[in-house]
């Protein structure tokens, strides 16, 4: 998300600039930054240090192992079990006795509106940008391992959720690693879940808010030309504010509707361009494979691409960072695991499917210059060069343009309705993190929901660099707690899995006729 | 062997219609068992919010709680009272799809409904609904006017 929002903020057409009667809130600003930056830089550089001699963050390679330590501890259940998860989905195992109940359908497209959003459409511009078509085949890779990390995270979210008397539901890794820590007699159960909610709270303001405020800004003001960031941000607020505090369930519904179709109009358009280029699919995957271990020529080789690849996959789908375990523990059903499997599709299609379509509409589309003599992509600087100098969302948004004029526009739309549901996402699990914290109640909620609000305005109208640093830092943060604890609980976690396992194929778990 | 009629209810006066319809049938028939039920329109595939889906289970619980009180109950009171055999029903989902199930369930002969073009608490059989479930249903559909 950093990465992103400095080649956002850098790109052409979309610069964010505070305005002229603004100049004197950017010296408080730069106070607030100094001050903020002099608290936060050391954890900030510690959860983002890259490992000695490279440049690759310490903090996705976490991410990467626990990924693939789950896949091999759970024996590939995201091959195995993928068919059955789509079943699941589908709806085939659910009792229609329970009609009325959160589905896993909706489970699933909740946690996905929270997680499909600018990492899909600019973090994989920067990735390609960066590290070359190459770098979609670990984008891949990484995604594909990280549907072990959501299945695990998940089923525990639904195993050890609160019930309350009134039928209301909260989970999360805060819940799953403070009761599975005790139901395992392991001390320290209690400490990791406040450090959670922490930086769960910390992060659902920042990545969750200020960012995602601050982008969508870039975006509006990209197209009507430059004004103040507060207007943008009051307006967000307003909306947010009626849709978390207000119960103004309309605006909520609508988000919730247009984003799929959003994503869906976004996939369609990708699939339009592939199509019309098909001659061109065939030479896209030769670059993506051979750029994945030659690297064709970008800065950093090989491991530049592995590094982007990865970085990219892990900062979009979330795995392992514990927030979708607080969207899905919603789910109604007497097998946690089914949630689990249904879980595992998320990354598949957030990165495998979202992110590898951006992918390779950029390749295809001819914006990355490359050498015809050698093959070897063009630099410039550390990235590669383009036709039209563009990075990030512009680089996204001028590769669709190549195919459909147009697309720029419903492009920008759908930035800005992603950015305003993924805000949406993130106050509900800040909330959950902040209700552990505080205790349940309509004040402590409506305090929360009101800090919430102000820093949509904060995040749209200054550009506070450390703070957003900070948030995105808080976010990983919370992937060293969660992964901590998944690794104590994943014995937990297989055993369910094994008896699921067992009684499907004994055939005392049945699909239900609809 | 006891006849079963499913009637499906709208909450409006047109469910009535339905219902008056059923209880004659019902009399004239003699051995027969109404079962009046009641969907609430519901998808499984609809988007929600996560707080929506965190606060899901106690909505449909106050869901079925009132569509029970304002509409099932006092049907099922007054067809018990006038001597008939009654239960009361009330599910989510698919009003076509779940009135029939119901009815297969419930080993039903025949679903009465109506063709209601009114507004009201639930507006639960307008036109697709009513057709749909002539479509598919399994067994023989009343559709009352």
């Amino acid at each position: 998300m950093k990465l992103i929002a400095k080649t956002l903020l850098a790109a052409p057409g979309i610069a964010f600039a505070l305005p002229a009667y603004a100049q004197e809130a950017m010296t408080l600003d730069e106070k607030v930054n100094s001050a903020f930056a002099k608290f936060t830089g050391p954890f900030v550089s510690l959860i983002f240090a890259p490992l000695p001699g490279t440049s690759f963050p310490w903090i996705v390679l976490w991410l990467v192992v626990a990924a693939t330590v789950f896949t091999f501890y759970f024996a590939f259940v995201q091959l195995r079990f993928f068919s059955h998860a789509i079943a699941l989905v589908r709806g085939d195992y659910s009792d229609p006795k329970d009609a009325g109940e959160v589905s896993h359908f909706q489970a699933l497209t909740t946690a996905l509106s929270g997680t499909v959003g600018l990492g899909n459409i600019a973090g994989v511009a920067v990735a390609v940008g960066i590290g070359g078509p190459g770098a979609t085949f670990w984008m891949i890779l990484a995604g594909l391992l990280g549907m072990a990390s959501k299945f695990t995270e998940c089923t525990l979210g639904v195993k050890y959720r609160n019930e309350y008397a009134d039928g209301s539901v909260s989970g999360g890794p805060m819940y799953y690693i403070s009761k599975g820590f005790a139901e395992r007699g392991l001390p320290g159960g209690k400490v990791l879940s406040v450090l959670f909610a922490i930086f769960c709270i910390l992060g659902a303001l920042g990545g969750g808010n200020m960012f995602q405020a601050n982008q969508a800004h870039a975006q509006i003001s990209g197209i009507f030309g430059e004004y103040p960031g507060w207007i943008t941000g009051i307006v967000f607020a307003v909306i947010v504010f009626a849709v978390i505090v207000g119960g103004i369930k309309s605006i909520a519904n609508v988000t919730e509707k247009v984003v799929p179709f959003m994503g869906i109009l976004y996939v369609g358009a990708a699939l339009i361009i592939l199509l019309v280029n098909y001659d061109k699919i065939g030479w896209a995957f030769g670059q993506i494979f051979t750029g994945a271990f030659t690297g064709l020529g970008i800065a950093g080789g090989f491991v530049g691409a592995l590094i982007q690849g990865f970085k990219r996959a892990a900062f979009s789908n979330e795995a392992g960072v514990g927030s979708a375990a607080i969207a899905h523990s919603a789910v109604r059903t007497n097998e946690p695991i089914t949630e689990g499997f249904v879980s595992l599709l998320e990354p598949l299609i957030d990165t495998v499917v979202i992110c590898t379509m951006t992918a390779l509409v950029i390749t295809i589309s001819g914006q990355l210059i490359s050498d015809p003599a050698t093959g070897l992509y063009v630099l410039d600087g550390s990235s590669i060069a383009t036709v039209d100098g563009n990075s990030g969302v512009a680089l996204t948004s001028a590769a669709f343009a190549s195919g459909i004029s147009w697309f720029p526009y419903v492009l920008a739309i759908a930035v800005v309705l992603f950015a305003f549901s993924t805000m949406i996402s993130w106050s509900y699990y800040g909330l959950k993190a902040w209700t552990y914290l505080f205790g349940e109640g309509k004040i402590s909620e409506l305090i929360f929901k009101v800090i919430f609000c102000v820093f949509v305005v904060i995040g749209a109208a200054a550009s506070l660099g450390p703070v957003i640093d900070f948030s995105d830092a808080a976010i990983f943060a919370m992937a060293v707690v969660n992964i901590t604890g998944l690794y104590f609980l994943m014995s937990i976690v297989r055993k369910e899995m094994h008896s699921y396992s067992a009684r499907l194929a004994s055939g005392e778990i049945k699909k239900f006729k609809h | 062997m006891t006849t079963k009629l499913i009637v499906g209810l709208d909450g409006t006066g047109s469910g009535d219609r339905a219902l008056a319809f059923a209880s004659n049938l019902a009399a004239l028939i003699g051995d027969c068992e109404l079962v009046v039920a009641y969907v609430i329109e519901w998808s499984p595939y609809s988007f929600q919010t996560p707080e929506e889906n965190a606060m899901r289970h106690k909505r449909r619980e106050e869901e079925i709680s009132t569509a029970r009180e304002r509409i099932i109950d006092p049907a099922v009171n007054e067809l018990t009272a006038a001597g008939l055999k009654v239960q009361g029903v009330v599910r989510h989902g698919d009003v076509a799809d779940t009135l029939n199930a119901i009815c297969e369930e419930q080993g039903g002969q025949q679903i009465i409904v109506c063709r209601s073009s009114e507004g009201g608490f639930a507006k639960r059989f307008f036109g697709s609904a009513t057709s749909n479930l002539v479509m598919s249903a399994t067994v023989p559909v009343t559709v009352i006017a």
